[in-house]
């Protein structure tokens, strides 16, 4: 990792300069010799820029329930015969347009999944560092539940806390809640594997010379985890982070298709699917296969990110 | 040594012989959810129903066409005394443990499914006392002369006396408070199945009962069946198509036409007698699911008729069931004694209308609730609701939907109090005739009658008339009382009806099962057609 131990006196001023030294050196560097790369970076950004402006650019509000008829439901994609120029790739069972519910259920995916990962990423990271730091029992305590949840698969744990949450939330709470379900659900199956990588580079970290300084001028323990230890766990952070965000998708996704997800209603990707799923052997392919396609390429275009990050920050692979 | 190798050819050239000879099939059959319980008496439900009918029997029971069919009863008739119905039992009926069937098994069945805990109770509430005269003769005494003693038996099972104490058996199922019992999972009935094995929401096995009783008089052709549970309807369906089962009774709408096309594969169509509706709880003072506080919009007739004339079910019937359905206006199907077609006329849809009728009230900004509906339980029935709450969106009503699997929807009805207060039920009438809709219905909730009632609703008036109907001989009477009952409730647009469902059996071409009214099929009477 880091071969200069930052001063105590400026414990900001040295991550910063090491993110702008990568940012500037070799990650930029080996980002533009990477077509695929770039490509699908240049994907993850045009659909996160479109489902951030979907109620901008999609021609229908399909949340907006009042606007929906249902003598407009099957339609199939303009182009098709019995297709409606007003619906480009057509309509689900409701009479909902399904490029502007891509638009909008790709905004659902990638809220819940962002915040997922935000919650996973907190959880995982100040728990990480406390086992690490602090170790003896508590370290114990942390990393022998870490270990019990990592023998569940993530699936397992979000479905178990969502129905948990939706017991516990009688109602109408679950209706309005249900985006908060999904992140708390999501975020608490994933937060292991934060914890263990953190807890790993703390425990190398800990004896270095500038955390002892830290600790000699009396700083307290909070101040020197979050302050001296943390920015220099970050990295791995970050490429656990990118990946975890297309397995939050993906995971979001299958607890929508089990049908425990957003309703059909507020769809989201895997809502949608969901939906489709029902008419595919009836022939309204397009209800499915659309938003399935849209998934793949979210997943595939973060995870080539990831993957490349992961690669890019790794200092044997250089 | 060479003896034996013979001894060894011979029997197992036996063995394939006395397979080769048997012409019975067995038959695989998909439905989208499985039987609730198989105590007999637990629930008064369809799929249920269907289940038991395979392993236990009644009395009497409804032929396709809608006729009574003696069946463990072989004949009966009103006594002297107007009161009292006389049984004559089937003799030689054996149990599938070897159990004779006596007048003793049918006193206890009755006494039975009458406990606070059965859902049976409702439909035999006129019952007042059961008694055996003989062994194979069987006396009920009503509370008052009641004609239609014989309709409301067909789905009251008979199970052995002996058996249920043997077993700890003898109180029903609690279902509602999720009770257990040995006949949830363990059956013994005279039917001409036998319960092989049975995993909850996933696969039962029955094989043929070769004691039968009526063996020789029908066809007896399938010799096991295996009933699986496959909730999705696309994998339902590809199940059928990849060869994996035989039969597929609840067919999704979308699928009919391409099945129906499908060289090897047949779908028989029918009416079935059952109503699609909603429900609102229109009794209790507030709406906990509402942003309305203080006051119950659903208690007011302006906001019923607002909701009543904002469903479009003409489009549910084209969109959504693609044609399988017949729109509806009152909760009785045609199929039912007091169904009058002036009350099945279909309500215009007027949202103009509709929204002045809801700012009358005092509502003109809306109001939100929560709806409550089964997603594998009817056809189609999530994406009814779905529908519906766009509907409703139309004229500012919010409808946060709630979909989930029967089991735990039906709970939400039969919870006392109810745990909904906007739901959807369909409603179908084994006995054909109103008395069976207004005592589950619309009578008010209190011991056998109104368990289905989770609108809150009472009218003393109506309940009166409606206890009536059970005492009265009179048919003509008898039917000018169940028109005024009718005139009471129907301008009152209690529930909200959708449509008569239509059903569609699909199945390969080796089978050719009817559809019924009640959404059965009675395996004993099926061969494999080649």
């Amino acid at each position: 990792m880091t071969q200069t131990a930052p001063t105590p006196l400026a414990p900001s001023a040295a991550p910063m300069g090491r993110l702008r030294r990568i940012l500037e050196s070799d990650l930029l560097y080996s980002f533009t010799r990477q077509k695929l790369v770039m490509l699908a970076a240049f994907i993850t950004a045009v659909m996160i820029l479109g489902s951030i402006l979907s109620p901008w650019i999609a021609p229908h509000n399909p949340y907006d329930l009042r606007s929906l008829n249902l003598l407009d439901s099957n339609n199939p994609p303009s182009w098709i015969k019995g297709g409606d120029p007003k619906f480009w790739l057509g309509t689900d069972d409701q009479g909902r347009d399904i490029f502007s519910t891509i638009l909008y259920g790709t905004r659902a995916s990638i809220a819940i999944s962002a915040c997922a990962v935000l919650l996973a990423l907190s959880l995982g990271v100040s728990l990480g560092l406390v086992a690490g730091y602090v170790g003896g029992k508590t370290d114990t305590l942390i990393m022998r539940i870490a270990d019990v949840q990592l023998t569940f698969p993530a699936i397992l744990t979000a479905l178990m806390v969502d129905g948990v949450a939706k017991v516990v939330l009688k109602g109408s709470a679950v209706g309005e809640n249900h985006f908060w379900i999904l992140v708390v659900a999501i975020g608490l199956s994933y937060w292991v594997q934060y914890a263990r990588t953190v807890r790993g580079v703390t425990l190398v970290e800990k004896n270095k010379e500038y955390v002892q300084a830290a600790r000699l001028i009396g700083l307290s323990k909070t101040a020197i985890m979050f302050k001296h230890v943390l920015p220099n766990v970050l990295s791995p952070v970050m490429v656990i982070a990118t990946i975890n965000l297309a397995l939050a998708i993906i995971t979001e996704a299958t607890l929508s298709f089990l049908g425990v997800g957003l309703p059909s209603t507020e769809p989201s990707l895997g809502t949608m699917i969901q939906v489709g799923n029902k008419y595919l052997f009836s022939g309204s392919w397009w209800m499915v296969a659309f938003p399935g396609v849209t998934l793949a390429i979210l997943v595939l275009a973060v995870n080539l990110l990831g993957d490349w990050l992961r690669d890019a920050l790794n200092p044997r692979l250089r | 040594m060479l003896t034996t190798l013979m001894r060894t050819t011979a029997a197992v050239s036996a063995l394939i012989l006395t397979v080769s000879i048997a012409d019975a099939k067995p038959i695989r059959w998909a439905r989208s959810a499985d039987a609730l319980t198989l105590d007999p008496h637990a629930q008064n439900e369809g799929p249920t129903h269907t289940m038991l009918h395979q392993i236990y029997e009644p009395l009497m029971q409804r032929t396709i066409d809608g006729k009574l069919l003696p069946t463990l009863a072989l004949s009966w008739k009103l006594t002297a005394d107007p009161t009292v119905w006389e049984f004559k039992l089937r003799p030689n009926v054996k149990f599938h443990n070897g159990e004779a069937f006596t007048a003793d098994d049918v006193v206890f069945s009755l006494t039975r499914a009458l406990q606070p805990t059965s859902d049976m109770k409702g439909t035999i509430s006129f019952v007042d006392s059961i008694s055996k005269v003989d062994d194979m003769t069987v006396n009920i005494k009503t509370k008052g002369p009641n004609p239609l003693v014989p309709d409301t038996l067909t789905n009251t099972y008979m199970m052995s006396k002996a058996w249920a104490e043997a077993n700890n058996t003898t109180t029903v199922q609690d279902y509602k408070e999720k009770k257990d019992n040995y006949a949830v999972r363990n059956a013994n009935g005279t039917g001409a199945y036998k319960l092989v094995s049975r995993e909850q929401d996933v696969k039962t096995v029955l094989a043929r009962n070769d004691g039968y009783w009526a063996k020789g008089t029908i066809p007896l052709g399938i010799e096991e069946v295996t009933y699986l549970t496959i909730k999705s309807d696309a994998t339902r369906v590809a199940a059928l198509l990849s060869g994996e089962v035989d039969i597929v009774q609840d067919v999704p709408v979308q699928d009919i036409d391409r099945l129906g096309k499908t060289p090897g594969y047949r779908v028989n169509i029918g009416a079935e007698n059952r109503t699609i509706f909603f429900g609102m709880d229109v009794g209790s003072p507030e709406l906990k699911s509402s942003d309305i506080k203080g006051r119950n919009p659903f208690a007011d007739l302006k906001v019923r008729q607002a909701i009543n004339m904002s469903i479009d079910r003409v489009a549910i019937n084209r969109a959504v069931m693609r044609g399988q359905s017949v729109s509806a206006a009152i909760v009785a199907p045609p199929f039912v004694n007091g169904y009058a077609k002036a009350m099945d006329e279909l309500p215009k849809v007027d949202l103009v209308a509709a929204k002045k009728l809801l700012t009358e009230a005092g509502y003109p900004n809306g109001f939100s609730v929560t709806l409550n509906c089964p997603n594998d339980r009817y056809i189609n029935d999530e994406a009814i609701c779905q529908a519906a709450v766009s509907m409703l969106a139309k004229i500012d009503i919010k409808v946060n939907l709630s979909a989930g699997p029967k089991g735990p929807h039906f709970n939400l009805i039969q919870k006392n109090p109810p745990e909904t207060e906007f739901y959807m039920l369909g409603w179908g009438v084994p006995t054909y005739d109103s008395h069976y809709v207004f005592s589950y219905l619309y009578q008010t909730r209190s011991g056998k009658d109104g368990t289905w009632n989770a609108m809150r609703y009472s009218n003393p008036d109506a309940d009166t008339l409606i206890t009536s109907l059970t005492t009265d001989t009179d048919l003509a009477k008898r039917n000018a009382t169940i028109a005024k009952i009718w005139q009471i409730l129907h301008p009152a647009t209690l529930y909200i009806p959708l449509h008569h469902q239509t059903l569609a059996f699909a199945m390969k071409d080796t089978w050719d099962i009817p559809t019924s009214p009640e959404n059965r099929i009675d395996m004993k009477l099926y061969t494999a057609t080649k």
